[in-house]
């Protein structure tokens, strides 16, 4: 049987493990795929004769509760990554699960947002706003969803590497919460620019 | 108390500060959006903070301020190639004719 090359020692050349490399190349490509449709929110908004302020539409303060989420679930993603760096499996996966009830709590408020625009009869095809509000966060809410089951995965059956290797595990976690961050970057722009301006 | 302990114990003292600079700056943000200044410079001032915020969470919690040149050059090239995507938007709508066009 072949073994996978550098999943833990680095490349001489890059200096990196692969799948750290690897994260890296995907976010770019998702830096591309949100840059585009920011690219288009600017587009629509400089071409449109009349552009609501988000904060006419959208609720601010669920907002603001929902970025304070996401960051504190950053914080506990990072310190499961610097768990495991000490030793600590238990630890690593308390912040890991807490990781995943944040990223919940996530998406269940955005749910709530989303429901009380439709029971306001605010749809995608309402206004130029909203369409690029319910695609730009609805994409975003896709990528938490993802980092829901990923996440999930390394809590439960995925932590079983931890036994046999885990120094690859942990670089598991270090490259699962390299696309959190990332996830919760992209909403740190999203805030201001639906919601505020 | 071993190394690895004490690595973790100074790492979470980062991740809290840079935390605590997040929540601080998620104030700021809404606090500057619920003033009434100019469009033009509301959204200086956004995007301005988020990419604070932004820097904050890329260099400590995804550990660029530590990491290899390889991933630099590859940010670099990805961010050139962005910039290029919405100055293409930008040029295409003014060529259109821009704001004159839109009234």
């Amino acid at each position: 049987m072949t073994t996978i090359p550098y999943t833990t020692e680095t490349r001489e050349d890059t200096g990196l493990f692969n799948a750290k490399l690897g994260i890296w190349l995907f976010l770019a490509s998702e830096v591309m795929l949100f840059g585009g449709l920011f690219s288009a929110y600017i587009f629509l908004r400089l071409g449109a004769a009349d552009w609501p302020r988000g904060a006419s539409i959208l609720s601010v303060p669920i907002a603001t509760f929902n970025t304070l989420v996401l960051i504190s679930s950053s914080v506990t993603m990072v310190m499961s990554w610097a768990s495991l760096m000490g030793k600590q499996l238990a630890r690593a996966r308390l912040y890991l699960g807490l990781t995943v009830v944040l990223a919940l709590v996530f998406l269940v408020v955005k749910s709530v947002e989303y429901s009380d625009k439709f029971s306001h009869h605010l749809y995608p095809s309402s206004s130029t706003f909203l369409a690029i509000y319910f695609t730009l966060t609805g994409l975003h809410a896709l990528h938490v969803l993802g980092g829901v089951v990923v996440n999930s995965y390394f809590l439960f059956p995925g932590s079983k590497m931890w036994e046999t290797d885990p120094e690859r595990f942990t670089n598991r976690i270090e490259i699962a919460g390299l696309y959190w961050h990332f996830v919760d970057l992209v909403w740190i722009f999203l805030f201001p620019v639906l919601y505020l301006l | 108390m071993s190394s690895a302990t004490q690595n973790v114990e100074s790492h979470t003292r980062t991740y809290l500060f840079v935390f605590g600079a997040l929540a601080v700056l998620t104030v700021v943000t809404v606090t500057v959006g619920s003033l009434s200044l100019p469009v033009g410079l509301a959204i200086l001032v956004a995007l301005v903070i988020a990419g604070l915020k932004g820097s904050l969470v890329a260099a400590f919690f995804m550990h660029l301020i530590s990491e290899q040149k390889p991933i630099f050059w590859l940010l670099i090239v990805t961010l050139f190639l962005l910039l290029a995507l919405f100055g293409l938007f930008i040029a295409a709508f003014y060529d259109a004719g821009g704001i004159a066009h839109v009234a």
